[in-house]
């Protein structure tokens, strides 16, 4: 491996770019592929696996020994909403290995009290996204119920490609919903990746359930996304 | 930085050579049986024998800094196999009974 690769490989990690080092164990020959680099044939195929599953290869590609190593930015969760379905979810995350935020702006509701050992930040979506911006290996779930604080983080989790974008309501609230992020300038594909209602479809009834429900979701949502031929 | 990221090997890799360090990455590429670090997992060796990272419990580690620093002074990469069985365990039957292959090469 030559010292530029290394460079370009740690700052696609430092930018939480997913990224893949093919490494020709025979030649010694190396080659960094980041996420959303088309890559031609039967390497394309074993690439776009390994960025899905996250797991380390050997594989055999037209002749060649290739192991392939994968650097995936560890997947986080941003709610939007200190509510009771958010504690529940701030308690679950992190057991199925996902660092989480909580953003509200209702002070009543984000208090340190209500959600002990979790990051919270008190302030408008707006404001936060600015200095903390989604991405790909993030979920963003909106749970608030309220227009003005969930349209905006909605309408930048579907801009910035994040792999799960969750909203709480009922079909009706989402069917407003809908029409309000069409004039917020998002396609109808993009709304389309919404998951609304909110959760697996488990008959959730209680906030802990709906917060299970919404969790099983976000790691089906992780597990089963198509990155290499999506973008 | 957090301490997390200081203990990184690659991004350790990547200032020792800057800092003009010679260095050799060595990388684990294939499991066997239950192996204490997944493939993937880095352990990076400058030519004083400072390491950083891991490729297995702490077993193997004392014999890829030595082929690391061969690694170094010739430039070829090399392929190294080990059985990380312990003996002791193999007696009452606990042996992790794991292999792993670990790829080691220069930093150019």
């Amino acid at each position: 491996m030559q010292l530029g690769l290394l460079k370009r490989l740690n700052a696609a990690r430092a930018s939480r770019q997913a990224a893949v080092v093919v490494s020709d164990l025979a030649s010694g020959e190396v080659r960094l592929i980041l996420e959303g680099e088309p890559v031609a044939g039967p390497l394309g195929d074993e690439v776009g696996k390994v960025f899905r599953s996250g797991k380390a290869v050997t594989v055999e590609v037209e002749g060649k020994n290739l192991f392939l190593n994968v650097h995936l930015p560890p997947p986080r969760i941003v709610v939007i909403g200190a509510v009771h379905i958010s504690q529940a979810l701030a308690r679950m995350a992190p057991v199925a290995g996902y660092e989480l935020t909580i953003i509200d702006p209702r002070t009543a509701f984000a208090t340190e009290e209500r959600f002990e050992g979790v990051e919270l930040i008190a302030d408008w979506p707006e404001d936060v996204l600015k200095d903390r911006p989604l991405d790909a290996y993030t979920a963003l779930a909106a749970v608030t119920h309220d227009p003005k604080i969930d349209d905006f983080p909605l309408s930048e989790a579907l801009r910035s490609g994040c792999f799960y974008v969750g909203a709480l309501g009922s079909r009706k609230t989402h069917a407003k919903r809908v029409e309000r992020l069409k004039a917020l300038g998002r396609s109808e594909a993009e709304i389309a990746r919404i998951s609304a209602p909110i959760g697996l479809d488990i008959g959730a009834a209680s906030p802990a359930e709906i917060a299970l429900a919404t969790l099983a979701q976000i790691v089906q949502a992780f597990r089963r996304r198509d990155i290499v031929s999506a973008r | 930085m957090t301490s997390t990221a200081t203990l990184d090997p690659l991004t350790t890799a990547q200032a020792w050579k800057q800092a003009g360090r010679d260095v050799a990455i060595a990388t684990v590429v294939e499991t066997w049986g239950s192996a204490p670090r997944p493939t993937g997992s880095h352990l990076v060796i400058d030519s004083d024998g400072n390491f950083e990272g891991s490729v297995s419990g702490g077993c193997v580690e004392g014999a890829v800094i030595t082929e690391a620093l061969d690694v170094i002074g010739s430039g070829a990469p090399r392929m190294l196999e080990f059985g990380v069985a312990d003996e002791t365990a193999w007696q009452v039957g606990l042996s992790c009974g794991g292999r792993i292959k670990v790829y080691v090469e220069r930093l150019g």
